[in-house]
């Protein structure tokens, strides 16, 4: 077992952890965040995505040990009292329907807009290529991305 | 009370966001996953390896060594209990429905079945003790391709041999349509293996209290799995809960009572322990139904002026290895859709079941509509440059004209309403479509390395499943009714229960949307519950595209008897006949006296105080409804893809994308372009990307999703969607909406793929169209004749 300290949305964590453990269980049945998902094993598909020190990984793809002294921020955390801009684009452009996808998804357009605060949709839809969707075909995640960028992140 | 609540504005129609998202959008979730109890413990199974075995021995002693571990079993363990899952639509009286044990006891029959299961303290020792199981395995040979599994001498996948059923279905004299016709055209296309991939992997939570069993799955279907876990396997329905917490999209593929639900369920009992069982992706892959499957061969038989004569259709569909609940069915709802929107004189259609060792097929997104759309729109372009016809002006010459509804087709169907006329022309207006023909025969003329194809496909479809009797007559085992509770709270607020079982749908924001007009209560006053048999006790699920057109008609039928049953404590409260009321807007008025009213609200207060009950006069507002339809709900559309194909490196890119869809009355626009916008992008990817793919052994190769290439956002474009609107014959006139994109736009995909190369002689390509699939269909058309 290893000790590592983490901070998770604002709150800081000390455990005894398998060297083994991945980041996504840490969170989800550590530190109790299960608002981040997991949807695949192979890094495929970013529902699991967090932002680790401002940037955007898949928690599957992390090793908890790997994020000790980091700074973690899940969708969880996003929000500061009123909802993220991303958040908020959307649920007002419908880009989201089962949810599933949804905060690795968020996750990462909140990371990609800090990268390019005025992407071109063909650059929303290269820079999200990471988050995999089942049930908006994309249209309405572009749309939103495109209108949070707009009211500036 | 003085009525202060002003009459709403009318919510259908309305852009209304969505209930749902605050919850979603803030990581506050129940996914199944995330459900916890106190002591719960976690499975993990191991799986066969073979596609086809005996099983010799199977010996979990070394799995009880493993630290965590509290138990571990073989199927043998359960062998006494597990019976078999449950297949609900035996289509033929001869079909063979070979036994299904949960977990396989003597032979396992696909790589992926579930041959023994450890249950421990984390899922990590769950998984690690998985690897002191000693498995012995006698090989068989797989059998992996449906046409070889039916001639003689093909091994066997169960002892009745390979083939399960054969269903037929003829209308009108075939050999007359066929006979003498000046133009015939034969085909064969092939439905590739596709896997739904919700992006919610399937998980399954089991916890008994005394008798008393609580089971929350990723399911969409959590009535008919209370039903099934009561009927196949001998537990009380009354002590069964099942609850379908938030669900991560389903796509038909939790349309199912899995092994691993009924599994869980026995494995807690046994130990006596809540127990959770959360697949990974690539057991996911391998272990949850897999979709389409199919060999198509297809023969249309038409005159020069290319008025259509007959059709022939001869499928054979990949079973898998066990028939589960709804597989042989699946390709049978595409039976009645092969006619599609045109008439014609005679059809038949004949159906073959075959088993091989590969998992199960079953419900996946259109079911059987998908296929029968992708062959009749493919045809109808070959059929069109058989004729030399424009391929839209052999549509019109063939399909059913606005006015000629109500219209039985050939296949039997009476379609109660359509305007394909008017769908087709609004989508050719947005897509340009003269323009594209004419820049398509200048990129041909000056012999461009990237071509312009065009593709249509004026698709219709069947669903809102269904009317009872149908179902009966198909030897469907359940009624296709839907139910729902109106339960008016004395502060005047709205419970709403619903049978449908949404995940993702949006039922609680368009439900509230369809409540609040027949209550005349406000949209935000409305709470629908669903999901939890113990909440809502009764219901027929969502899958089908029937969850509106079923169950929003249900809703309905219980306003109206909300309604009226308020009528009469209104009549007492307001000291007039109740025939002289009249109800507008959430308030009963006295005809000709407008202040004399009282609105629902100040109703259910009085109605709960009951201090003026009338005589003989139940004390409750509240209702129950159950709808049965008459009839499908026939939503159709027209949509045209336009694709540029590089012929040097076959990539092919959607340059546009138009639907237009004609999904009769709108209860929330953003809801259905965000199904319509999915669905294509669902049927795109059968067309261009997505294959389930066996090797030679029957190994499934595409277990993760970088095998299994569910498209990203850069891999598929913007669509532009649109609507024509005619009514539907049911109250709301409402239609089906989440299966028309994906029935709709594989179609238009490959037709535009080979109207690029038509000139290169190609006539067909295999799904998935991958650049290497289009390269060799250009380069090999010169000798083969076109064929790739």
């Amino acid at each position: 077992m290893t000790h590592i300290t983490v901070t998770v949305d604002g709150v800081t964590y000390a455990d005894q952890v398998e060297p083994r453990l991945l980041l996504v269980h840490y969170l989800r049945e550590v530190v109790g965040k299960t608002g981040t998902p997991v949807g695949c094993d192979t890094s495929n598909c970013g529902a699991c995505t967090v932002l680790m020190d401002g940037m955007s990984v898949k928690s599957c793809a992390v090793l908890a040990v790997q994020a000790d002294g980091s700074d973690v921020t899940t969708i969880e955390g996003l929000s500061n009292g009123e909802l993220h801009p991303v958040q908020r684009a959307f649920h007002e452009e419908h880009a989201l329907q089962c949810g599933y996808c949804t905060p690795g998804m968020i996750m990462a357009a909140a990371d990609l807009l800090r990268d390019n605060p005025h992407p071109t949709d063909e650059q929303i839809r290269d820079g999200l290529e990471g988050n995999l969707c089942r049930c908006t075909g994309y249209e309405n995640i572009v749309r939103a991305v495109r209108r949070a960028a707009g009211t500036g992140v | 009370m003085t009525a202060t609540t002003e009459a709403p504005a009318a919510e259908l129609g309305r852009a209304r966001l969505r209930k749902e998202d605050a919850r979603l959008i803030t990581g506050q979730t129940r996914w199944t996953d995330n459900i916890t109890q106190p002591g719960l413990l976690q499975i993990a199974f191991l799986r066969s390896p073979y596609a086809h075995a005996k099983i010799k021995n199977v010996d979990v002693s070394g799995a009880l060594q493993q630290p965590g571990v509290i138990a571990a079993f073989s199927g043998a363990d359960f062998a006494a209990e597990q019976g078999s899952l449950p297949c609900a639509w035996p289509v033929t009286p001869d079909i063979v429905i070979p036994p299904h044990p949960p977990m396989a006891v003597d032979e396992v029959r696909y790589v992926g079945e579930a041959v023994a299961v450890v249950v421990a303290r984390d899922k990590y020792e769950a998984a690690d003790a998985l690897a002191a199981i000693d498995v012995e395995y006698e090989p068989l040979p797989p059998v992996l391709d449906m046409r070889a599994a039916l001639e003689p001498g093909s091994p066997k996948v169960h002892d009745a041999g390979n083939k399960s059923y054969e269903w037929v279905f003829a209308n009108g004299d075939v050999d007359a349509a066929f006979r003498d016709a000046p133009v015939v055209v034969e085909r064969t296309y092939r439905q590739q293996r596709l896997i739904p991939c919700a992006i919610e992997p399937r998980a399954v939570v089991a916890s008994w209290i005394g008798e008393e069993l609580t089971l929350w799955s990723a399911t969409q279907i959590p009535h008919v799995l209370r039903f099934a876990l009561s009927a196949f396997f001998g537990i009380p329905e009354q002590d069964i809960r099942v609850i379908a917490p938030d669900v991560g999209g389903g796509f038909g593929s939790k349309l199912q009572v899995t092994a691993e639900e009924v599994l869980a369920v026995l494995i807690s009992r046994r130990v006596g322990k809540p127990v959770k069982w959360t697949e990974t992706r690539s057991e996911g892959n391998m272990t949850i139904h897999h979709g389409r499957d199919q060999w198509q061969q297809i023969k249309i038989a038409a005159d020069r002026d290319g008025r259509i004569r007959g059709l022939s259709v001869d499928l054979l569909a990949d079973m898998g290895a066990y028939l589960m609940l709804v597989t042989p069915g699946v390709p049978l709802l595409g039976a009645f859709m092969f006619p599609a929107i045109y008439k014609m004189d005679a059809y038949s259609f004949k159906c073959t079941g075959v088993f091989t060792t590969k998992m199960p097929t079953d419900a996946y997104r259109g079911a059987g509509r998908p296929e029968a759309t992708y062959a009749i729109e493919r045809i109808m372009d070959e059929l069109a440059v058989e004729l030399g016809m424009e391929p839209l002006e052999l549509r019109e010459r063939n399909w059913i004209k606005h006015e000629e509804f109500p219209y039985t087709t050939i296949a039997g169907l009476t379609y109660d309403s359509g305007n394909y006329e008017a769908a087709t022309a609004k989508a050719k207006e947005l897509f340009d479509y003269d323009a594209l023909r004419r820049e398509q025969l200048e990129r041909n003329a000056r012999g461009d390395k990237v071509r312009l194809g065009i593709g249509i496909s004026t698709f219709t479809e069947m669903c809102g499943l269904a009317p009872s009797r149908v179902l009966g007559s198909l030897s469907y085992g359940a009624g296709g009714w839907e139910h729902a509770s109106i339960r008016m709270l004395p502060t005047g607020k709205v419970e709403v229960v619903t049978g449908s079982s949404a995940h993702g749908q949006g039922h609680e924001t368009a439900w509230s949307q369809i409540v609040a007009d027949q209550l005349g209560v406000p949209f935000e006053d409305i709470r629908v519950l669903h999901g939890d048999t113990q909440v809502s006790p009764k219901g027929m699920d969502t899958y089908g595209s029937r969850s509106l057109a079923v169950g929003g008609l249900a809703l309905v039928g219980a306003c109206d008897k909300v309604i009226a049953k308020a009528k009469v404590f209104a009549a007492a409260m307001l000291e007039a006949s109740a025939d002289d009321l009249e109800w507008s807007a959430g308030r009963f008025s006295v005809r000709g006296d407008p202040d004399a009213s009282k609105t629902i609200q100040e109703i259910a207060l009085a109605a709960f105080a009951a201090h003026g009950t009338p005589d003989g006069v139940e004390p409750s507002l509240d209702s129950d409804h159950t709808h049965d339809p008459d009839n499908f709900s026939f939503p159709h559309g027209t949509h045209l893809c336009a694709t540029e194909v590089d012929t040097e490196t076959g990539f092919v890119k959607i340059r546009s994308y138009v639907a237009v869809d004609d999904v009769g009355v709108v209860v929330n626009p953003l809801i259905v372009e965000g199904q319509v916008h999915g669905g294509i992008a669902q049927g795109i990817a059968q067309a261009l990307y997505e294959e389930g793919i066996y090797d030679d052994d029957g190994n499934l190769v595409t277990t993760t999703l970088a095998d299994y290439l569910v498209p990203s956002a850069a891999d598929l474009p913007s669509y532009v969607t649109s609507r024509t609107e005619t009514a539907a014959s049911n109250r709301l006139g409402v239609k089906g909406v989440g299966e028309a994109g994906t029935i709709a736009s594989t179609p238009a995909v490959v037709n535009a793929i080979v109207d690029a190369l038509r000139p290169f002689g190609v006539n067909d390509i295999t799904m998935p169209c991958t650049p290497e699939r289009v390269w060799r269909a250009i380069q090999s058309a010169s000798t083969s004749g076109g064929m790739a």
